[in-house]
């Protein structure tokens, strides 16, 4: 089996979730793989962050250059390339330093490439068999990998499952004088942080959620009366904000708000992974979609079939008549 | 600034339900309704509205077969100078690398200052862009969602990245960015519009016209290849409500109340 490394994002010291889930994918890879993590950055932080990771890999590479102290994927790319043995198989997350980084290392490696893969289901002579989402979750793909020459393979946040066990007692390798000199024709500036928005989605207990499935933006009122009449608030999907007809900051999902509703009601929304990762503390989801097969039912507790937008409106006017009632 | 665009045609998920075939290792292809993958709609009207303010061309390309000149058309309606088919049966089965090596010799070909990719298909690995910037050495940025027009050496773009927060780098031109939807508004197009291109010319270049060693792509280079399609056994899934409209009303109504701690 060729060598199994885990590139690590980190910050502020703590590396991120995904650490644990690339090393469990490793393992389905290989069972009896010792994958070698990396890490990239400058400073104390970095020190950090190997060190705690050591529990957890029997090595850590650390690759330390003052160039590399925010993460930038091409000058990432360029020292990669330097320490990586040839052959090797490179585990990345699939959030946006891996989209940046991972296809332009398999070029650069020459190896194979496979992005957002959600298992690992065995490996057949030269060929790595992983699975794979298509349109937005709808079906899924076997897809099979040339690993002869080496592959980079991004892995799907949250699809393995950390392993248990005890700490292991790993070493930092440090790998910092193999890299040299690094240019990019990429400089990082500044990061931006969101907008704040009218309405703060993540203080609601109740969410009524609406997706591609309201249709067009006139149609949103019909979400905010209902989420008026149950003293709730009105997120959305991504599309919903593609489509300018509501804020950024009412976006649900790994690119937009993190919430902890008790009750989230997703209406017109098909279920993407991203969507979902922004879904926490484990709500009542209840789900509205006139698609039977929308991937959202698989994850909801309650599901209806039928459009959101004759469903919605006799509930709020149910909503109504009892409060009114009362 | 001279501006490629590379964009896929793609079933439309907003017009299908994507389902397994009755043999179970594709999907149902019969009666699909195809149409230009979204991100790589909002790239061609990122391009138009760059040209817009600084000059220059746009140049829309698409790897595929005849069928695929319907969507170049659609995008030249919407402003694109020229289109291009890029079709050979060598490059039939190709992975991202070979999309990605294809497409470099349409860019050696040329003299783009600018090649603009959707972030990702529906069907794909949001991969070609990255690739083709490797194979290129050119810089590269994904998930781009504005883009500032520097000078004509360098742009000043931004990256979506967690939590909505926005990574501003600078970039050397040329260069290759993946976009990500919701960059703009991509302009409506109509069947007049359509109708207005119909007669404009339409090159097709194949892998001698590109320089393209045919034993690198399609099938034969291909190191990632899709075995079928399949959909997973659900776990428990959502207990669907079979009742009326008005019981199901009722039922929604009850649990919101019960869960979510309404009075």
């Amino acid at each position: 089996m060729p060598r199994i490394f885990a590139y690590i994002v980190h910050k502020s010291g703590v590396a991120a979730d995904s650490a644990l889930e690339l090393a469990a994918a490793a393992r389905k890879i290989d069972p009896a793989a010792s994958p070698t993590a990396i890490l990239t950055g400058w400073g104390a932080d970095l020190d950090v962050a190997c060190h705690a990771l050591a529990a957890s890999y029997s090595e850590v590479w650390k690759i330390a250059h003052e160039a590399l102290a925010y993460p930038n994927a091409e000058l990432i790319r360029k020292a990669l390339q330097k320490v990586l043995p040839t052959n090797s198989i490179v585990l990345v997350a699939h959030e946006h330093f891996g989209i940046d980084l991972a296809p332009g290392l398999s070029i650069k490696t020459n190896s194979a490439f496979v992005s957002d893969v959600l298992d690992i289901t065995g490996v057949d002579g030269a060929n790595l068999k992983v699975v794979r989402q298509e349109f937005g979750g709808q079906v899924s793909a076997h897809v099979r990998c040339d690993i002869s020459s080496g592959a980079v393979i991004t892995i799907r946040p949250g699809a393995f499952k950390p392993l248990e066990g005890a700490p292991v007692r790993g070493g930092v390798i440090d790998k910092s004088s193999d890299i040299g000199a690094l240019t990019a024709g990429r400089r990082y500036l500044e990061t931006v942080v969101a907008e704040a928005g009218d309405v703060d989605i993540t203080k609601f207990n109740v969410l009524v959620s609406i997706g591609r499935g309201i249709q067009e933006k006139d149609n949103v009122s019909i979400a905010q009366e209902l989420a008026d009449a149950l003293g709730a608030a009105v997120s959305c999907s991504r599309p919903v904000v593609d489509a300018k007809w509501m804020e950024k900051s009412r976006q649900v999902g790994s690119s937009g708000k993190t919430v902890k509703p008790k009750v989230y009601l997703a209406c017109g929304i098909s279920g993407s992974f991203q969507h979902l990762a922004g879904i926490k503390g484990s709500p009542f989801l209840i789900a509205i979609n006139k698609n039977p097969k929308a991937p959202i039912f698989q994850v909801a507790d309650v599901g209806i079939v039928d459009d959101i937008l004759e469903f919605l409106p006799e509930l709020t006017n149910k909503v109504r008549e009892l409060r009114h009632v009362a | 600034m001279e501006i490629l665009v590379c964009a896929r045609r793609v079933p439309d998920t907003s017009e299908n339900e994507i389902q397994l075939n009755s043999a179970g290792n594709d999907i149902e292809r019969d009666e699909l309704v195809y149409s230009i993958n979204e991100a790589d709609n909002y790239a061609v009207e990122e391009a138009l509205q760059i040209v817009a303010r600084v000059g220059g061309t746009v140049t829309v390309a698409t790897v595929g077969g005849e069928d695929d000149e319907e969507i170049l058309r659609r995008e030249m309606a919407m402003g694109a100078n020229h289109g291009v088919l890029i079709s050979d049966d060598a490059f039939a089965g190709s992975d991202g690398r070979g999309i990605a090596t294809i497409l470099k010799g349409l860019v050696q070909k040329g003299q783009y200052d600018l090649i603009l990719t959707g972030i990702q298909a529906e069907d794909g690995g949001a991969q070609v862009g990255g690739m083709l910037a490797a194979l290129l050495d050119y810089p590269f940025a994904s998930l781009v969602n504005s883009i500032e027009v520097l000078d004509g050496k360098e742009l000043k773009v931004s990256r979506e990245i967690e939590g909505g927060n926005k990574e501003i780098s600078e970039i050397d031109l040329p260069c290759v960015l993946s976009i990500q939807t919701g960059i703009n508004e991509p302009r409506y197009v109509g069947m007049k519009g359509i109708r207005q291109v119909a007669s404009l010319p339409i090159p097709t270049y194949g892998a001698s016209d590109l320089g393209v060693d045919p034993s690198a792509v399609g099938e034969a280079g291909a190191k990632v290849k899709r075995v079928d399609y399949f959909v997973p056994a659900l776990g428990k899934g959502a207990e669907i409500l079979k009742g009326s409209r008005e019981e199901n009303v009722d039922k929604v109504l009850e649990l919101v109340t019960a869960k979510g701690g309404l009075k």
